[in-house]
């Protein structure tokens, strides 16, 4: 059974094949005809040329990390994308993080190389592969910024810093998160990207969500008074530093006014 | 024009006085020597560097004000800075020059008074020396003032003994966890086993106690059942793959806030527990134990079990002793 399944997939692959020439240079593979292709087509051809090496032929996943034998070039490996629905594959293919360079990689945001059209059609084809979440709708607007604050210390401080500016934990490192569209906030919450832990909506319901995706929006639009803001971290470091500078004009001071003893 | 000549005019004429005045002033000298001689008379140019600071500092002042009224200007708060700012450092810089060249400063030593009545105070001296001391037991009283002080010492530090190894710590090893608890979550209503998903992590307390004791949080994780390795000896500590350890730290007593959840754990880090202090790194799936950081021990697994009705409940006390290391609780890190 298995090594049947292997085989159609196989033919699945060599049949994707012929479709999957054009290789640009930002290193996506793109069918030939893709203007005549309908957006499902279209979404199962990228799929087989840019996902297929390590999710898997249908998004059923490779989870060895050997090579397997009789299966195209399929050597990668990458987790299984059944369930993941419309909510996982906008968020990977809009920031960027997907296609990644080479498996085991940290996903980092970059520029995104499909077309809009291209994105639209992939997160169809992903959704249609199983039964996923839908990408949520934040609202913004309709969150408390107080509330949000606490519930971003409460569970996102730890890792991106109270001003969501990010650093560096054991085994990754936690991306600033300035340039997060609010869909993408509330889509990396729900999934858990990478090593960051998923929230449910019993964590998190959807109107705490909005409270917290205003937050992160403060945090990348920070009320700015101009001047050296040292990373927006608030008045007690900027009182640290001014201190800091302050000593030596006030010990240079001291050793202006003053005057030696003589002994 | 007119404007101009007339502060020239103006300028000569002060120039003109005041060498009058200086030579009013070497007239009067010669006259009526002062007590303290005056010393030279100050020079020009410190003069007029204090009087242009101070006329800065007012033209500072001013901008402040004006900046204050004008709202349409750009950058308020460098401006504002700059301005009051620059008015107390010209203000600050007058003073010192001011200080420095226009003071006049003269050290003036004055010897004490010659001792009025030497032969009293000899007197005195040698009634003192001659009377004696009343104390017949001056040993007795050293004695009791020593005892006395050190026992008084020995009460003082008495309490901290309660904090040493040596004596019963039993208070510090207690937690409210017993068997059979509930454990409730941060919602206020009781942990179902079934609830508790994978790849996410939540915090819970034991039912009727108080929260705020370091040893009742715990930080309860699911994960696959196949991907644990307990002590064999905790093998049933772990119902459907819940595992709950203290949520607090075993380095410092921080609150172990992170959890470090691969979305694909043949490439990516193991889960793992992390506390944001110090980034100490705790395997929930080997009980514990430490996998990077500073922490010195493990951290402390309470056993769960499913009651009847599926909420989760303790199955006992914790592993091991919750909380910060300190002395004799700190071990050797597990390998």
């Amino acid at each position: 059974m298995r090594r049947r399944a292997l085989v159609l997939a196989a033919i699945a692959l060599a049949a994707a094949a012929p479709a999957a020439v054009a290789q640009s240079p930002g290193g996506i593979v793109r069918p030939g005809n893709e203007r005549a292709l309908t957006p499902i087509q279209l979404g199962a051809a990228l799929y087989a040329g840019n996902c297929a090496t390590c999710h898997g032929i249908a998004g059923h996943g490779i989870y060895s990390p050997q090579a397997r034998a009789g299966v195209g070039d399929v050597h990668g490996e990458g987790p299984s994308l059944r369930d993941a629905g419309a909510q996982a594959a906008d968020f990977y293919l809009r920031t960027g993080y997907m296609p990644l360079p080479r498996p085991g990689d940290q996903p980092k945001r970059s520029r995104v190389l499909f077309s809009e059209r291209e994105v639209r059609a992939l997160i169809a084809y992903v959704a249609s592969l199983g039964t996923g979440p839908e990408v949520p709708v934040p609202h913004p607007e309709q969150g408390s910024l107080s509330e949000g604050l606490r519930l971003f210390t409460q569970h996102c401080a730890g890792c991106h810093q109270v001003v969501a500016q990010g650093g560096v934990v054991t085994g990754a490192r936690v991306p600033p998160l300035k340039d997060a569209t609010p869909v993408q906030i509330a889509e990396a919450v729900r999934i858990g990207p990478y090593l960051m832990p998923r929230f449910s909506e019993r964590d998190i319901t959807p109107a705490q969500l909005d409270s917290l995706v205003r937050y992160v929006l403060l945090t990348q639009h920070p009320p700015d008074r101009g001047g050296w803001g040292i990373g927006n971290i608030g008045p007690f470091p900027e009182g640290m530093v001014t201190w800091l500078l302050a000593t030596f004009v006030l010990i240079a001071t001291c050793m202006v006014i003053g005057r030696r003893l003589r002994s | 024009m007119k404007r101009v000549l007339l502060a020239l005019l103006a300028l000569i004429n002060g120039l003109r006085r005041r060498k009058e005045r200086i030579e009013a002033h070497e007239e009067a000298e010669r006259e009526a020597p002062p007590i303290v001689p005056p010393g030279p008379p100050a020079s020009r140019r410190a003069e007029l560097a204090v009087a242009g600071l101070l006329f800065a500092a007012a033209v500072f002042a001013v901008g402040f004000m004006v900046v204050y009224a004008v709202g349409s200007i750009g950058s308020r708060t460098q401006l504002f800075g700059i301005a009051l700012g620059g008015a107390f450092a010209l203000l600050s810089a007058a003073l010192i020059t001011a200080a420095k060249h226009l003071v006049v400063e003269e050290e003036v030593e004055e010897l004490y008074p010659e001792p009025e009545s030497p032969e009293e105070q000899a007197a005195i001296a040698e009634i003192v020396e001659e009377s004696g001391s009343r104390l017949t037991r001056k040993k007795l009283l050293i004695t009791a003032g020593g005892v006395a002080g050190t026992a008084v010492g020995l009460a003082a530090i008495t309490p901290a003994l309660s904090l040493g190894p040596l004596l019963d710590t039993d208070e510090l090893r207690d937690t409210p966890w017993r068997r059979g608890l509930r454990l409730i979550g941060e919602d206020g209503k009781p942990m179902f086993a079934d609830q508790v998903e994978e790849e996410t992590f939540y915090t819970a307390f034991p039912e009727h106690a108080d929260h705020d004791l370091i040893g009742s949080p715990v930080v309860v994780v699911r994960l696959p059942p196949a991907q644990l390795k307990l002590p064999p000896e905790r093998a049933q500590w772990a119902p459907l793959g819940i595992v709950a350890f203290s949520k607090i730290c075993t380095h410092a007593g921080c609150a172990i806030a992170l959890y470090r959840k691969p979305t694909f754990a043949p490439t990516q880090p193991r889960p793992a527990l992390v506390c944001p202090c110090h980034y100490s790194t705790f395997d929930p799936a080997t009980g514990g134990d430490v996998i990077f950081g500073p922490a010195g021990r493990a951290l402390p697994q309470l056993p769960l079990v499913v009651g009847g009705d599926g909420v989760l409940r303790a199955g006992g006390n914790f592993s091991g002793q919750v909380g910060p290391s300190y002395g004799t609780v700190r071990s050797r890190r597990p390998t």
